[in-house]
């Protein structure tokens, strides 16, 4: 394999990599957010949440990024022209950024909702009676309980997600799918480019399995485990 | 902006074959997958010697891949290999099928969800509980009745949640088969926006059609339960 192919292909997993990473952290914030409505008083709040789960959890993502993507630039071209500017360009990284995290948002939503109904009420009583404010509760003693059991949840989004990420290709984003059509085109050896980038997929994989066990452990410490 | 109804009316028989070829992918995918994971599962269920091992890696493979690379290996990938252009140039049929988008989209969605599907079968079977192949032994069965009989049938029964799950995502992932030239469903919304440039009104029309098909799917399978876990439901009294 040449140098330069290599090198390209490289840029294009450092892409996947960052769009991976900014997604997921949108669709954390999002998560968090979607589960707070889940699990809030107000109804309205309930229903809103509950059909943005239902909805965008039921359309395959390549339709939503599409969407978002073209949809996206077509507003922003209306807009441009109601206030009598130049259109943007709407970038393909930030569209295919938006809407993997707005689809994931709603998969972390469902795994924050159940980890925060698996923390037992006492701890926060508890926090409560030391008279520590209901914000720092939540960051001291609910939102590090709340992720020992998101985490198998949150693992498993994670890699959808790294996935998911190879349909920006179909945007003509140059991630690492990308490239490697573009040098297998050009070489001649579409297969063995893709191989590679399949490689480069299963290292991802498998760093990422080391890093949640891990963080599984960090956050578990203290629980003993099931012994069959 | 507004929204053209019309635009959708007009292009509703593109949807139509786009929507039939979208389910005759997930349908044959569906059904070869299951054909391929059952075998693939038991083996891997029961630690088969050497075929369990080779099972775990094809399934880490499929599994950690994303579908769409898969699916441009089978395409265009293949066709690197100077032994495949030598019987596309003779004409050999068999291997001319591996030239076709719609035999590539199936292979690749087959082989894909097998593996999904293998690993949920696994984890069914390794769920059986212990005292039910106690019982099966006790009554003298051997292990391939048991497996017929007994395992089997449970396994099946508690793989129907998970499995569920699978065929949404296997019909969500199908829409990556515009990737080879195929008019699916997404194919269909595409050719819509290009011929428009209406972005809203091709893909929500189509989003709305899948979103349909996964509550039908889900539908289906609720009354699958109803039907096969009947003896789980709760009693009225």
């Amino acid at each position: 394999m040449p140098y330069a192919y290599a090198q390209s292909i490289l840029e294009g997993a450092a892409l996947t990599l960052a769009l991976a990473a900014l997604s997921t952290l949108l669709a954390v914030l999002a998560g968090l957010l979607t589960a707070a409505a889940k699990l809030s008083a107000v109804t309205p709040l309930r229903w809103a949440a509950a059909v943005y789960t239902t909805v965008v959890r039921g359309i395959p993502d390549f339709v939503l990024m599409l969407l978002v993507f073209y949809g996206g630039q077509a507003l922003v071209n209306a807009l441009a022209n109601r206030l009598d500017r130049e259109p943007i360009d709407f970038s393909a990284f930030w569209a295919g950024t938006l809407t993997i995290g707005f689809i994931f948002g709603a998969y972390f939503g469902e795994t924050f909702r159940g980890a925060f109904l698996a923390v037992p009420r006492g701890p926060l009583e508890a926090g409560a009676a030391f008279g520590m404010s209901p914000a720092r509760v939540f960051a001291r003693i609910l939102f590090p309980q709340m992720l020992r059991h998101a985490l198998p949840g949150l693992g498993n989004n994670w890699l959808v997600l790294l996935k998911s990420t190879a349909i920006v290709s179909m945007l003509g984003l140059a991630d690492m799918v990308w490239m490697a059509g573009q040098a297998g085109r050009t070489t001649h050896q579409p297969f063995l480019y893709y191989m590679v980038v399949c490689a480069l997929y299963m290292v991802l994989t498998a760093a990422s399995g080391q890093v949640l066990r891990r963080l599984e452990r960090r956050y578990g410490a203290g629980v003993a485990p099931a012994r069959f | 902006m507004d929204f053209d109804v019309q635009l959708i009316v007009d292009n509703l028989p593109l949807y139509a074959s786009g929507l039939w070829l979208t389910l005759q992918l997930v349908g044959i995918a569906l059904a070869c997958g299951m054909a391929l994971a059952l075998p693939m599962g038991i083996a891997r269920a029961t630690d088969a010697p050497v075929l369990g091992r080779l099972v775990a890696g094809y399934i880490y493979f499929f599994r950690s891949t994303p579908m769409l690379l898969q699916l441009l290996v089978v395409y265009y990938g293949l066709g690197q290999f100077r032994w495949l252009q030598d019987q596309w140039t003779a004409g050999n049929a068999f291997w001319l099928l591996l030239r076709e988008p719609y035999f590539c989209a199936c292979l690749a969605f087959t082989l894909n969800t097998s593996a999904y599907t293998a690993e949920i079968i696994q984890g069914a079977i390794r769920n059986t509980p212990a005292g039910e192949i106690e019982a099966a032994k006790s009554l003298g069965m051997s292990a391939a009745l048991r497996m017929r009989r007994i395992v089997l049938p449970g396994a099946l029964r508690r793989m129907l949640q998970s499995y569920s799950n699978e065929v949404i995502l296997m019909l969500q992932g199908s829409a990556v088969a515009s990737a080879v030239t195929l008019v699916d469903l997404t194919g269909a919304a595409r050719t819509v926006y290009a011929r428009s440039y209406a972005p809203f009104e091709a893909f929500v029309f189509s989003g709305a059609v899948y979103l349909v098909l996964t509550f039908g799917i889900l539908g289906l399978f609720r009354l699958g339960e109803r039907r096969w876990l009947a003896h789980l439901r709760p009693q009225g009294r």
